[in-house]
């Protein structure tokens, strides 16, 4: 069976060389000029039918998959599998590798071993050497003097530009999370265009850029994209090299269904070769890739078990991409993710739905291979997609806890219907748009700056200059709302100061070539910040303005407590008194944010997203007015607090869903734990009702929501017995994770989290 | 990049009642207005699990039974709730109509009794209704089923009537009360058309005999308007609310049916025709 795959594809592959790899495909603008949109509108299909006629796995591929789990507990137990401390990684840095090479159909691996883990210092030194330390690893002489003292990194030149302000706010923890020591990652290269266009014409398309601004007189600008663009192209050289390695010649167009699979791959692999960024997305490939399989189906070459099957060969690869990251970093981001994010569904500007086989194809790898955190499959929602894939969406989503959903409503007017997610909630337009990644500023703690006059609540240390502490026995609603004011002013200053530095080192040191040789020229940047700590800050501020909140200050007049006197309405029960509060923050922030300039005038935007950070900021906060205690987690994302919201998940969801979109267009991320019950008594009503609520948050506005369908009692006995529960997944705020990876602190505060049950 | 687009249809999963014009004249403040209030002891969303979809769920403080399993005991009294005008109730449930119209579902209203606070209920039933035209269902044991007027019932979509038992010795056990109003009320709907959707709670060593499934199975079926069953397992999740009460939770060692137990009931119920859930 697998040989008279090879061969069939072999065929169709001679048979539509260079000049025949765009057979009966429509359309011409496309044709003209790098435009991958123009060509899926021209010539997908959309499916409008159920999950019906889904293939199961063969048993090649439960073989391949087998070969992989039984690799996992050691890895659980050591961090990581393995690593090769003395080869710096490029594209193409390693020889070939397989999982096994007589059974992988789409070929391709980071290093040359399945799970081995490759070092990319050009982000930094210190995080290298610190993970292989972690790790129990030795860092490789040789490696560490070239980049300590003839090769500058990213985090050196970060560092050397560095104001002490910014050190400061950095180890208080009140801006945290900041790409200065890892790679920053989330930049989408438009994976797609290798596989359509083959690498010949990409190279063709930048050299003819390069040659253009040849022409342009030597402003800085113009002579760094020069050496940019001079980048890109060697970039995509050593893509070409790096396939012919696995035997494929990607200078020319894919052909096939299972050839454009492997392009795409090809190039999504290069990037994960040389970028250790923290979110490395895939973009919106199913109705691509859909087109190609779609062709072979109707000529005949390809059955639908074949097709599944290269579908889930792929989804393996994705699986198993890894980076080398410290303990550190995996507090704050844990359960090892790299968010290779895959957005699929959404409806085009034409009105026709983007879903077809394919989008059902990637989700059927869940049932497949079971449930797993990556690729982090986000499924674009809308009102008008077709009922049966909300069905299959929602039956996923209660089955698995896998998969997350975003309102496609809310981004197509802003970015397209080409629009990807990168990382959680992030939206861009593929190849046409790239970010600066910009972590968060911890919100509640910066109202605590407020009231103290700038002095940290943990350390006493000044971090803030030039504010006054509050003094009143009991906190004035109005005194602090202005203290608040002035205070988050100085924050936005500081964090983009911080973020210009940062993303200024990166282009410099640590350039994505890849990504962007798989991008316009010159395309729409954003600059990504966020806030942590919405809820605990809009409490606050709830109960200072409708309760009395006296400080309990020590002898040096800092306020280390709270009294709380009488109750106050708590953000998460659709009550405007409190939920106001929290959009005003979000609001204000933002404002606040646009008025200072970026980095090649990137323009500002905003996430209300923590990851698993959200425990790292509770700990590293002190007591707060809304009465939580010093070092209690905060709730993830944008969610309220656990257990102030009243009246059941929707009120809650609703307050989340007041948020505005304008102000924080990098995502709003709301995550929901439900008990199977909480949806309805049969499967069948589950499924409606999940889709029904999830209509019903995206009507009334909301952007993102996490599902997780579980009971308490499974993942207290996954805590007590791991090796029972190898593949369980949750979703956290915007990505998902193996239970089992998390930390047990983690898990508890997933435990502890407000479980909405049935009673 | 970036089009306009025009607004997205809302295309509801379960039907929804059209929204009619608001009626002046309401059951309990006729013509007046007089202001109606009620005691409510909390609301809440839910989905899948007090009616059809996702649903604003007002609970009305007070209940005339005592039953042994109640899992919401702080609600059996009056005084318990919070006094709390129709005004106010329906400008909660307003905050929703966007999200329930989209998603499916209706407004319940559950207690306690809410046949306790006829007025109340009828009031808020109505206004649910007509001015915001949404799907209605009123969750009741049906001991109190003359207390709903024809009127109240005309704002009723959907009745989820609990019969907990048919032997007349164990419902009076379960429920300190009279079997018969019950009846006589589940008999009244049969013969207004109003839909039914019938729940029974099987509790090991109590509810559970064989003769007590058949006999409220076949009641059931002889009435003609029931299209669902829900078989309702025992559960002791409201034990601890028990005790925060200071009460005696007298089923404390009564285990909860095992899953064929359950199966075993839904076929007696099916074996009438009936959907059992």
């Amino acid at each position: 069976m697998i040989r008279k795959v090879r061969a069939m594809t072999a065929a169709a592959a001679e048979s539509r060389t260079n000049g025949t790899a765009w057979d009966g495909f429509k359309g011409g603008l496309w044709r003209d000029a790098i435009d991958v949109r123009d060509f899926i509108q021209q010539n997908y299909t959309p499916y409008e039918g159920d999950a019906s006629f889904l293939a199961g796995a063969t048993a090649r591929t439960t073989a391949v998959w087998d070969k992989l789990l039984a690799l996992f507990p050691e890895e659980i137990a050591r961090g990581i599998y393995d690593v090769d401390v003395s080869t710096p990684s490029r594209i193409d840095a390693f020889g070939p590798g397989y999982i096994d090479e007589s059974l992988d159909l789409i070929v391709g691996l980071q290093t040359d071993a399945p799970l081995k883990r490759a070092i990319m210092p050009n982000g930094g030194w210190r995080m290298v050497e610190s993970s292989l330390k972690d790790y129990g690893y030795e860092p490789d002489a040789r490696i560490k003097e070239i980049y300590t003292k003839l090769r500058k990194t990213h985090n050196a030149g970060t560092f050397d530009a560095y104001t002490p302000e910014i050190r400061a706010c950095r180890s208080s923890g009140v801006i945290t999370g900041l790409p200065d020591a890892y790679g920053r990652g989330r930049i989408i290269g438009d994976y797609r265009r290798v596989a359509l266009y083959g690498v010949d014409r990409l190279i063709a398309e930048k050299e003819a850029e390069k040659a253009r601004l040849g022409e342009e007189w030597a402003t800085e600008p113009v002579i760094r994209d020069r050496e940019e663009i001079s980048e890109q192209i060697k970039a995509l050289g050593e893509l070409k090299t790096m396939a012919a390695s696995y035997g494929h010649d990607i200078s020319r167009p894919a052909a096939t269904g299972r050839e454009a699979i492997q392009w795409v791959y090809f190039a999504y692999l290069a990037a994960v070769k040389e970028q250790n960024g923290a979110a490395m997305s895939l973009g919106r490939t199913s109705t691509f890739v859909d087109i190609y399989l779609q062709r072979d189906i109707e000529a005949g070459v390809l059955t639908e078990q074949q097709a599944q099957e290269f579908i889930d060969d792929f989804v393996i690869k994705l699986r198993i991409v890894r980076f080398l990251r410290t303990e550190d970093f995996n507090q704050g981001f844990s359960g090892d993710p790299t968010w290779v994010t895959e957005s699929i569904g959404g409806i085009g500007e034409d009105g026709r739905p983007l879903v077809t086989r394919s989008s059902f194809r990637y989700l059927q790898t869940l049932y497949n291979l079971g449930p797993a955190p990556e690729p982090n499959l986000t499924v674009f929602w809308s009102q008008r997609l077709p009922q049966g894939f909300k069905d299959f969406a929602s039956k996923v989503a209660i089955d698995t806890s896998a998969i997350q959903f975003e309102s496609d409503d809310l981004m197509r007017p802003k970015y397209g219907d080409d629009t990807a997610i990168a990382c959680c909630v992030s939206p861009s337009a593929t190849g046409k748009q790239m970010q600066f990644f910009g972590a968060r500023v911890n919100v509640a703690k910066a109202l605590l700056y407020a009231i103290n006059g700038g002095r940290d609540e943990k350390t006493g240390q000044i971090v803030a200059e030039g504010f006054e502490p509050l003094t009143d026995e009991v906190l004035d609603y109005d005194t602090v709302a202005r203290q608040y004011d002035a205070l988050l002013d100085w924050l936005a200053k500081t964090y983009v100061h911080a973020m210009n530095v940062i993303h200024y080192m990166h282009d410099k040191y640590a350039y994505e070539r890849i990504e962007m040789a798989l991008h316009d020229y010159n395309p729409m940047r954003t600059m990504a910040f966020g806030a942590a700590g919405l809820s605990v800050a809009a409490d606050s501020l709830s109960a200072i303005k409708h309760a009395k909140v006296r400080p309990v200050r020590d002898e040096s007049g800092l306020a280390v407590d709270f009294e709380i006197e009488g109750d106050y309405p708590a953000y998460g029960n659709n009550d405007d008194r409190a939920d106001q509060l929290a959009v005003q923050i979000v609001h204000d922030f933002m404002e606040k944010l646009r008025k200072y300039p970026t980095y090649r005038d990137a323009v500002h935007t905003q996430s209300i997203l923590t990851i698993t950070s959200n425990v790292v900021y509770g700990k590293k906060t002190g007591n707060t007015p809304d009465g939580r205690r010093a070092g209690e987690p905060f709730a993830p994302g944008a969610n309220p607090m656990n257990g102030r919201d009243q009246h059941g998940y929707i009120a809650s969801a609703l307050s989340v869903a007041k948020l505005p979109y304008d102000d924080a267009e990098d995502g709003i991320s709301l995550t929901n734990t439900v008990t199977p019950d909480a949806l309805g008594r049969t499967p069948e009503e589950r499924i409606a009702n999940l889709s029904g609520v999830l209509d019903g948050y995206m009507a009334s506005g909301g952007f993102h929501m996490n599902v997780n369908v579980l009971n308490k009692a499974t993942l207290e006995d996954a805590m007590e017995h791991p090796e029972n529960y190898p593949q369980l997944t949750i979703r956290v705020s915007g990505y998902a994770v193996n239970f089992v990876r998390l930390s047990r602190e983690q898990q508890l505060d997933v435990i502890n989290r407000t479980f909405h049950g049935s009673l | 990049m970036t089009a306009v687009l025009p607004a997205t249809p809302v295309l509801p999963v379960l039907p929804v009642v059209p929204v009619l014009p608001a009626t002046p004249a309401t059951p309990a403040g006729a013509a007046t207005h007089r202001p109606v209030s009620g005691s409510v002891h909390s609301w809440d969303l839910s989905t899948g699990v007090d009616g059809p979809g996702t649903r604003f769920v007002t609970f009305l403080a007070g209940c005339p039974l005592n039953c042994l399993y109640c899992h919401n005991p702080d609600t059996l009294k009056m005084r318990n709730g919070t006094r709390t005008s129709a005004d106010a109730m329906v400008a909660e449930a307003a905050k929703y109509t966007t999200f329930i119209r989209a998603a499916g579902g209706g407004a319940t209203i559950s207690g306690g009794e809410p046949l306790l606070q006829a007025v109340f209920a009828g009031e808020l039933f109505h206004r649910y209704k007509h001015e915001l035209g949404l799907h209605t269902a009123l969750d009741t044991s049906g001991y109190l089923g003359a207390r709903a007027t024809d009127a109240l019932l005309r704002d009723v979509d959907l009745v989820l009537l609990d019969i907990k038992s048919w032997d007349r010795a164990t419902y009076t056990e379960v429920t300190g009360r009279e079997l018969r109003p019950t009846l006589d009320f589940a008999r009244r709907l049969a013969d207004l058309g109003k839909e039914v959707h019938v729940r029974f709670v099987l509790v090991p060593g109590l509810t559970d005999s064989a003769e007590n499934i058949e006999g409220v199975a076949s009641f059931a079926a002889s009435l003609g308007n029931v299209s669902r069953v829900d078989v309702l397992p025992f559960h002791k999740l409201g034990e601890a609310k028990w005790e925060a009460l200071g009460k005696d939770f007298t089923l404390r060692g009564t285990p909860s049916p095992t899953p064929d137990e359950v199966q075993a009931a839904k076929a007696v119920f099916a074996a009438h025709g009936l959907q059992a859930i």
